[in-house]
Formats: C-alpha cells, sequence, structure tokens
C-alpha cells in the first residue's frame, strides 16, 4: 500500500479533528446535567401545583395575599368605585397601555386577581396605597391603580396576571 | 430543646427494642444461609422494572405491609415518574386521594384533608416511639430505602467476580428470602424469645415482624398467582424501586456514557500511536522506511 | 522535534499580557516544552488522573453542596431527595461518591509506582512529602464527606475515627469532646464536618500545584531512574505526555463508569442506607475500603493507645521513605531483591486491607499483626539494609540507550 505525503496528511488530520470533535461533544453533554441540576426539581414543581382559593369570605373593598409557586397572589374584591376609576383612565396615559377589561375575567369585574411582585426589582407592593389607590412598592417608589397598572415610578410593565379561572363564582383555581 | 429531648426519647426507646433483638445473635451460634438467588427483571446492564410486578408489589405494599411500615421518602407524585410503576398521572392523582392527610386549615388547625400528587406516603405512627410502642418495642423500620440498606456478606472471591457480573441484588434476595423464611414451629431446640418469631434468614432467627405473607391475602386484578411466594417477589421488586426510582434512566444513560467513551478511547487510542511512531521508531525513520507502511 | 524553543507570544493580546502577567509562558514552559523522559509507561498518567479526579470531586462537589443540609435531622432526607428529585442528582452524588474510591484507588497506583521506581530519591523528597500531605488530606476530606450522609455508618465510623483521639494520654478525652462540639457526635459535629469537607479540597488543590511545581523543578523520574542526560532523552509534554495521559483518562473513566452507572452502591456500605441511630451500633462497622489496611493494623495491636500509634505511624512512616532507602539505584528494574520484597508488600496491603473488612477476632488477628510487622519492616529495615547488601544490575548508559536496546 503505497500512500502519499499529502495522502498520509490528511488521513492523520481527519484523526485529529475526529478526536477533538468528539471529544469537544463529550465536553458539552457533561454540561447539560450540571446546569439542569439548578433548575426547580421535582418536589418543587410538584409543590407548584394549581391552588383553589375561596373569594366567598373576601369582603368588598379587601385585597388578600395568597402563596402560589412561592409567589404572592393579590386578590382584590374591588368596590364599584374602584371599578369606574380604572376603566375611566386614559389609556394614552399609561404606560404600558392596557384595558381594565383586558385585565379581569368577563362576568367577574369586580375580582383582581395579579402576582403582587413589582416589575421593577421584584419588591411586594402595599395594597391601598399610593396616589392611584392600588399598590405602592416602598422601595422605590412605584405605584399601581385599581387594576394593577403601571402609573408612575421605575417599573416598566403592569403587574402581570397570574394563569386562573373561575371554578364557580365565588371559587377560583390558579395554576 | 423539645425536639432534642423527644429524640433522646426515641433513641432510647429503640435502643432498648433493638438491644433485645441483638442479644439473640449471640445465643444462635448457628449464622444465617445465604439467601437464595432470584431472577429479578432488573439486574444486569440491561435490567428494566416490570411495570406490572411494581404495580403489584405496591398493591401488596398498601394492603399488607403499610400499616406498619412508613414509606417515607416516596410521594404520590412518583406512581407516575417514568421508569417505575407506569401510572398516568391521572391514576396517581386518584391514588392520592385514598389517602388523608394531616394539614392545617386556614385558622391553623389540624385538618384531615384527601392526599395530592405532591404528599409523601402518610406514616402508620405519628412517630417512632409510638411505632415502638405499638409493636412489642420495636419500631418497623422505614421501606423506602430498604432494597439497598440490606445485604448479606459475598466473601472472598465471590465479590471479585460480583464486579464483573454485576450482581447487586443482594438486598432484594435477602429481603425476598426474609419474607419467605419463616418457620412455625422453630426448628427443635431453638429457644425462642417471647414475641419473636423463629426466620432462618434473619441474623440470630429471632426477629420481632410476625410472619407477613400467607395465600390469597391480596386479590391480584392481572391474574398472577395469589400465592405467598409471588407477593414476597413482588413487593421485593416495588421496594427495589422505591429505593432506586431512576434506576432505568441510570442505566440507559450508563449505555450511552459507556458507548461514547469506547469510541473516544479508541480515536485517542490511534492518535496517541500516531504521534508517538516516529519517537517509538526512530531507527527505521531514520532509515527512510515508514514502519506503519509494513504493518497495515 | 524536540527542540524546546522559548515561548514566543502569537497574538497582540498575549504579547500585551506577558509583559504584564506572563501567564501563557508559564502554560508554554509547563505543560507544552516542558520536557518528558520518553520512556514513562502508563503509570505515569496517573498523576494526570488524580487531577482529573480532583476536579470531578470538586465540581460534583459543589454540585451536591446546593442540594444538602448539614443538619441531623435533614441531612439524611436532603440526601435522598438529591437521589430521588434533584435533576441527575443521583447521576452527581453517584460520581462523587464513587469518584471517591476511584481517587483513592488512582492515589494508590500513583504511590506503589513512586515505591517501586524509586521516585521518592534524591532530588525528589520534597516533591514525594507533599505528595504524601496530600494523601493525609485526601483521607480526611474523604472520611468527613462520608459522615455527611449521616447514615448509620456516617455516625458510628464519626464516633470510632473521632475516638481515636482519646488513646492521646491526658488531653485525649478534652479533645474528642473539642472535635465534636458536644458529649457525643451530633449536629456539631456534622456542621463542622462540613465545612471542613468542602475546604480541604481546595487545600489539597493548593498542595497539588506545590507537588506539581516541585515536580517541575526536579524533572519526572523514569522507569530506569537514571536523569535524562540529553536532548535524545525526553519529548516535550505536548502533544506527547498531553495524549498518552488523556488516552489513559478515558480508560479510567471507563472503569469509573461501570462502577457509577452499574453498580453504584457496590463500593459502598448498605447499613449507610439506614438514617444515623445514635443508640444502635451496626453490628460490623467497616471503614470504606480505602482505609481498610491502616483499620486492620489499629485492631491488630491490642492496647488502645499503642494501636492508635501503629496506624499513624503506618501513615507518616511514608513520609521518611526517602532517607529510609539506602540504594544508590532508584528503580526497582534494576534491584531484583528490592523488586520481591515490594511485591510482597503490595500483597501484604491488600492483605491487610481484606482483613480490616473481617471480624477482629481467631486466625485474622494473628494475620493481621504478622501482615503489620512486615508493613513496618519493609520501611525500617528492609528498605536500609538492601541499600547496603543488595546486588544491583548494570544500569544503562541513559534513556534512549535503554529503549533502544528494548526495542532491538
Amino acid at each position: 500500500m503505497t500512500t502519499g505525503s499529502s495522502a498520509e496528511h490528511t488521513r492523520r488530520d481527519f484523526l485529529y479533528i475526529a478526536t477533538g470533535a468528539v471529544a469537544a461533544v463529550g465536553g458539552a453533554a457533561v454540561m447539560v446535567p450540571l446546569i439542569s441540576q439548578m433548575n426547580p426539581d421535582a418536589s418543587t414543581i410538584a409543590a407548584g401545583a394549581p391552588i383553589e382559593i375561596d373569594l366567598a369570605p373576601i369582603a368588598d373593598g379587601q385585597i388578600i395575599k395568597v402563596f402560589w409557586r412561592s409567589m404572592p397572589i393579590f386578590i382584590s374584591h374591588r368596590t364599584k368605585a374602584e371599578i369606574d376609576a380604572a376603566r375611566n383612565v386614559n389609556l394614552a396615559t399609561l404606560k404600558d397601555p392596557q384595558p381594565d377589561s383586558a385585565r379581569v375575567k368577563e362576568g367577574h369585574e369586580q375580582w383582581l386577581v395579579v402576582i403582587g411582585i413589582c416589575t421593577h426589582l421584584g419588591c411586594i407592593p402595599l395594597a391601598h396605597q399610593g396616589d392611584y389607590n392600588g399598590w405602592f412598592c416602598p422601595c422605590h417608589g412605584s405605584a399601581y391603580d385599581t387594576s394593577g397598572r403601571i402609573r408612575v415610578g421605575p417599573a416598566p410593565t403592569n403587574l402581570p396576571l397570574p394563569p386562573y379561572t373561575f371554578v364557580s363564582d365565588t371559587r377560583i383555581r390558579i395554576g | 430543646m423539645a425536639m432534642t429531648i423527644q429524640r433522646n426519647l426515641i433513641a432510647l426507646a429503640v435502643a432498648g427494642s433493638l438491644a433485645a433483638a441483638a442479644a439473640a445473635p449471640a445465643l444462635a451460634a448457628e449464622a444465617a444461609p445465604p439467601p437464595p438467588r432470584v431472577s429479578w427483571s432488573f439486574s444486569g446492564p440491561f435490567g428494566k422494572f416490570d411495570q406490572g410486578q411494581l404495580q403489584r408489589g405496591f398493591k401488596v405494599y398498601r394492603e399488607v405491609c403499610a400499616s406498619c411500615h412508613s414509606l417515607s421518602f416516596v410521594a404520590f407524585r412518583n406512581l407516575a415518574d417514568p421508569g417505575g410503576l407506569g401510572y398516568s398521572a391521572a391514576q396517581a392523582t386518584a391514588v392520592a386521594a385514598e389517602y388523608q392527610i394531616q394539614d392545617l386549615d386556614d385558622a391553623g388547625q389540624p385538618v384531615e384533608r384527601p392526599g395530592r400528587l405532591a404528599d409523601y406516603f402518610p406514616k402508620p405512627f405519628p412517630n417512632a416511639l409510638a411505632a415502638a410502642a405499638a409493636n412489642g418495642g420495636v419500631a418497623p423500620p422505614d421501606l423506602s430505602t430498604m432494597a439497598k440498606a440490606r445485604t448479606y456478606e459475598r466473601g472472598f472471591p465471590w465479590f471479585v467476580f460480583d464486579m464483573f457480573t454485576q450482581y447487586q441484588e443482594q438486598g432484594p434476595d435477602y429481603i425476598h428470602a426474609l419474607l419467605l423464611g419463616y418457620r412455625d414451629p422453630p426448628p427443635e431446640g431453638f429457644k425462642l424469645p417471647p414475641g419473636a418469631h423463629y426466620n432462618e434468614y434473619f441474623s440470630g432467627h429471632a426477629i420481632a415482624m410476625p410472619n407477613p405473607m400467607s395465600d390469597g391475602q391480596v386479590t391480584y386484578d392481572d391474574g398472577s398467582p395469589a400465592t405467598a411466594a409471588q407477593y414476597a417477589k413482588d413487593v421485593t421488586a416495588f421496594m427495589m424501586w422505591a429505593a432506586e426510582p431512576h434506576m432505568m434512566a441510570r442505566k440507559r444513560i450508563g449505555l450511552q456514557v459507556m458507548i461514547f467513551l469506547i469510541v473516544l478511547a479508541g480515536l485517542m487510542y490511534f492518535t496517541k500511536k500516531k504521534i508517538w511512531h516516529q519517537v517509538e521508531r526512530p531507527r527505521e525513520i531514520a532509515a527512510g522506511q515508514d514502519p506503519d507502511k509494513t504493518t497495515i | 522535534m524536540s527542540g524546546h524553543a522559548t515561548y514566543q507570544p502569537q497574538s497582540g493580546f498575549m504579547k500585551w499580557m506577558e509583559r504584564r502577567l506572563p501567564i501563557g509562558g508559564l502554560i508554554h514552559s509547563s505543560f507544552v516544552v516542558y520536557p518528558t523522559p520518553r520512556n514513562l509507561n502508563y503509570l505515569w498518567t496517573f498523576g494526570g488522573i488524580l487531577s482529573m479526579m480532583l476536579a470531578i470531586q470538586i465540581i460534583t462537589g459543589i454540585v451536591l453542596t446546593m442540594h444538602y443540609t448539614p443538619h441531623v435531622d435533614l441531612a439524611f432526607k436532603s440526601v435522598e431527595g438529591i437521589m430521588r428529585d434533584v435533576n441527575y442528582g443521583w447521576l452527581m452524588r453517584y460520581l462523587h461518591a464513587n469518584g471517591a474510591a476511584m481517587f483513592f484507588f488512582a492515589v494508590y497506583i500513583h504511590i506503589f509506582r513512586g515505591l517501586y521506581y524509586g521516585s521518592y530519591k534524591e532530588p525528589r523528597e520534597v516533591l514525594w512529602i507533599l505528595g504524601v500531605i496530600i494523601y493525609l488530606l485526601m483521607m480526611a476530606t474523604g472520611f468527613m464527606g462520608y459522615v455527611l450522609v449521616w447514615g448509620q455508618m456516617s455516625f458510628w465510623a464519626a464516633t470510632v475515627i473521632t475516638n481515636l483521639f482519646s488513646a492521646i494520654p491526658g488531653v485525649g478525652e478534652a479533645i474528642v469532646t473539642w472535635l465534636w462540639g458536644g458529649y457525643a457526635v451530633g449536629n456539631p459535629t456534622l456542621n463542622r464536618f462540613y465545612s471542613l469537607h468542602f475546604l480541604l479540597p481546595f487545600v489539597i488543590a493548593g498542595v497539588v500545584v506545590l507537588h506539581v511545581w516541585a515536580l517541575h523543578v526536579a524533572g519526572q523520574n523514569n522507569p530506569t531512574g537514571i536523569e535524562p542526560k540529553s536532548d535524545k532523552d525526553t519529548v516535550p509534554f505536548t502533544p506527547y505526555a498531553t495524549m498518552k495521559d488523556g488516552f489513559f483518562m478515558v480508560c479510567f473513566l471507563l472503569l469509573y463508569c461501570w462502577f457509577v452507572f452499574y453498580m453504584p452502591n457496590f463500593l459502598g456500605h448498605a447499613d449507610n442506607y439506614i438514617p444515623a441511630n445514635p443508640a444502635v451500633t451496626p453490628a460490623h462497622i467497616v471503614p470504606e475500603w480505602y482505609y481498610l489496611p491502616f483499620y486492620a493494623i489499629l485492631r491488630a495491636i491490642p492496647d488502645k493507645l499503642m494501636g492508635v500509634v501503629a496506624m499513624v505511624a503506618a501513615i507518616l512512616v511514608l513520609a521518611f521513605v526517602p532517607w529510609l532507602d539506602t540504594s544508590k539505584v532508584k528503580s526497582a528494574r534494576y534491584r531484583p531483591l528490592f523488586k520481591q520484597f515490594f511485591w510482597l508488600f503490595v500483597a501484604v496491603c491488600i492483605g491487610l486491607g481484606w482483613l480490616g473488612a473481617k471480624p477482629a477476632e481467631g486466625i485474622y488477628v494473628v494475620l493481621s499483626q504478622i501482615f503489620t510487622v512486615y508493613y513496618f519492616a519493609f520501611f525500617l529495615v528492609i528498605m536500609p539494609l538492601l541499600g547496603i547488601f543488595e546486588k544491583t544490575k548494570p544500569l544503562p548508559n541513559s534513556i534512549s540507550e535503554s529503549v533502544l536496546d528494548a526495542k532491538a
């Protein structure tokens, strides 16, 4: 068998490249478990299953706080005045324009359910405070209205809505 | 502080109970025989759990073992985990709902509610002290890790061979033998301590657990024989799953890793040979011959 | 081919860097052009394998600390959580537990290699002593890591090993109480072992740097035991040693993965899957296999203090080997008598390991005593005397000559 020096070189280069490539694939594969282990584990995911909340005990004008997936969820039983205040806003003046109807479930306008984490840097805003009678974040002064929308302050977006459905008129299921 | 005191009490209770059990081996000079080897579906490098067997074993656990033994590290959600019993999430949810779990209501008062997927199998006794008190002074051990927590001495040279044959089912073999190892009445001349039962495979032969298995005790849905031998085998397989729930993923990934490493080792070997060949055959190369050409 | 050119930075950035922090030059001189004897066999790849194992242990260990809880009520539970719930947690834990065993397996080959080829002799005494220090640190780290599982064997190993200090006359009891932070092994003990188990691997890594530094000053020993005399005797570290090391590392990983994926609990003890119970001692207390020879020496001597002294001395005697061996010839290849005593010594160490796992009664104790006597005699009697009386074989003139003679 005769092999020219260039063919010899090609064969050798192929071997080196193949070895390097396979080793690199192995190195990349090792990263999968090393990265994946930091994601929520099975017990954390299981604990984040949907929860059901009975709305009946929440009085008119009252805001309660429940926890779902370790996040505070505000459930606000809004008064007529609060609903009107939320509706009668010129959307053009809002930082994150969103009509109130897009933030509640149809037919359940008195119930506002939001994730109670300030969209600025994650503090929990205080209920019934601030210039707009919604929530006020004591950390950096963001104020939200009765629809949970950002009105003034450094927060960029409205308070996010968790996934939820009405199981009955007085019961919701979050998650 | 209160917790420490409680722990000490439990410790003392368990100590006292096991001291009685531990005294027995000294009396019985005769050593327990090695348990017979059982053919398990999960042994060997390609071993898999048998879903039907695990489901049957789970039924045996629920109807026989669970009245005394906890399974504290296993959650209801695990019943639907891949590589295990093969139940759907809905089936696992239904199983969970059959259990009552202790919880607190909104007013902080203790209540019982139906189990959820995230809950763990409830314990039959509130604590180890109560478990010992209700069982003649010996707390029945938790079964979550049981299949890995029991073994028997293989001895030289068998343990060397085991490294190559991958025999590692000493735990299941022992549990299986123990479940079927009761002899009533005990052999003549054996002095059985009060409250103990004679078991051929238990160290010292005097075991606190009464014979748990009898034919026809559990009704199987899949037509498997309703015999003590079948129960023992199925529940042991279930315990192996409970102790090592990721075994099938482990062996599957293991095969991939081994194949990858063999390929890489082969490539590394030829690369290394290529690089070293000038150093290892310097005379031939100096004489103008490529030693590789003659070898191919 | 083996022209050891000095480092010339290629890129502009590396040129800029080289004037400020010459790390490129350091790597180049230490791991690229560094001359290695051309006749090194595969036993010399275990240094690289050990570095790899240390890295694997540190990486998997840091992963485990992210999920572990050092509290007597939660330690065992959190380990089971790692095994069951954490993504790939079972893999991380089995890699770490079996990694410790593989680490010791590799270090024993590395130590025996050094003994066989006389790698501890002038000018490598400091290199050798640093190795003994690493070994001691490994033993401490491995022991404390084993305790963290908080199973039955963890708890009773902690009790028994810490009680070794109680043999010290006068202050022994006070030292043991101080180690425990209580009147028995308990939560304070677990917490401090966790802290130290986290710290010590980085101390090991630091001593490894010194070990490699000393190696690069003295140069590697080789199977002939004679020092390289010219460029013909050496090859540059890269690519020759790197590829050879790399190949054998992958082979070692195959062995490691055999245990991790197919028999992960074979090297462990079943009792450690039972949560720690301070009221019940297991019927058989057995340390992990890599401590068994020393455990056998401890039990061979019927006196508490002397047993502990013998066990400690069995490790510390290694540090004096450079001066106990009086032979002018390094490699056992040219020492026919030493070679026989060496292999007998290996057999005795394995025998002690076997005895360490057996109950301390009857014939086992007698055998342990005989083997212990040989263990010490090998270092304290045979090594000094052989150097004087042994007739060694003629040494080759150079490494390259020995290589060419072997090929011819």
